[in-house]
């Protein structure tokens, strides 16, 4: 590459923005188009374009594949637990109406968990995922 | 016409699948659109060309087979065909409106109790998503994570493999 700079400059001014897209579209969700998913995957776009331009080792400083793995698993454990705790507190599994008095509060809070349940999974695996891949080496 | 290069194949798709986010907002959908744009046209395109750096950028030449053609040429003019069945685009009297549909825009649960509160969720989207479908997005994101899993036992470095002969 001839002048890496202007894309290390670049994308250094835009990975914020990208971030704070991924964190909007995950808790506008409810009000807006977006959701666990889709922020997931910003998010994890986001991480992706650090390691393309900085490089796999500084991206794996930020985000150990230890700790992505724990929190791909995680982010399931988060929604199967909603899940729970709904059936702890009285109602079916996964009847969020059931987490707190006012039915239509509890539906509120219980798919706000769930969503970002969703997001810490879809995000940890994707990253996992590009890891996997940017970690092996031609021939092996 | 045939192209041989990977690479421009791979851009290629990411292109497709840019076309297809921007369809999706045509038709007012913007949730699949962000997810098209991201995991279609971002991420796959990334890992195509990482999987082109570890093995090559051109496709061996092949000969040509008539059966393939005629089996690709059969299924797509029996899909083609078979979308002359479909109701027409927004047609309040088609099937997927006129079954659950009705019930999820009314923004009405039903509760353990037997009685009927509003979810309180402007985008319906994720009202369907998160809470009358909770099961299937459940099952979705242990799809998901099971992947990730798959992918990681399948192309993880093997401690002895670092510094060792390749």
């Amino acid at each position: 590459m001839k002048h890496p700079s202007i894309l290390r400059v670049v994308s250094k001014l835009l990975i914020p923005y990208i971030l704070l897209f991924a964190f909007y579209v995950q808790f506008h969700g409810d009000y807006g188009p977006g959701g666990g998913f889709q922020a997931g995957v910003i998010f994890a776009a986001a991480l992706i374009l650090y390691a393309l331009v900085f490089g796999l080792e500084p991206a794996l400083r930020v985000a150990p594949l230890a700790v992505i793995e724990k929190l791909a698993a995680l982010g399931l454990l988060i929604y199967a637990g909603v899940g729970i705790v709904a059936m702890l507190k009285g109602g079916n599994f996964l009847d969020y109406s059931a987490l707190e008095q006012h039915e239509t509060q509890g539906q509120h809070h219980g798919i706000m968990i769930v969503e970002a349940g969703v997001g810490i999974t879809v995000a940890s695996v994707l990253i996992a995922i590009f890891y996997s891949f940017a970690g092996r080496r031609r021939g092996r | 016409m045939r192209l041989r290069s990977l690479f421009a194949t791979a851009m290629l798709s990411g292109i497709y699948s840019f076309l297809g986010a921007s369809w999706m907002l045509l038709l007012d959908a913007p949730d699949v659109a962000f997810t098209e744009a991201a995991v279609g046209a971002g991420i796959s395109t990334v890992v195509l060309l990482v999987t082109l750096s570890l093995t090559t950028r051109e496709e061996k030449p092949t000969r040509f087979r008539v059966l393939p053609l005629l089996v690709v040429l059969a299924t797509g003019t029996a899909l083609i065909y078979a979308t002359f069945g479909m109701p027409a685009h927004g047609d309040p009297n088609a099937p997927a409106h006129q079954w659950v549909a009705p019930e999820y825009l009314a923004d009405l649960v039903p509760t353990a109790s037997g009685e009927v509160i509003p979810v309180g969720i402007d985008n319906v989207v994720t009202a369907v998503l998160a809470s009358y479908r909770g099961y299937d997005t459940l099952g979705e994101t242990a799809v998901i994570f099971t992947a990730g899993i798959a992918v990681m036992l399948l192309l993880r470095r093997r401690p002895k493999d670092e510094g060792g002969t390749p």
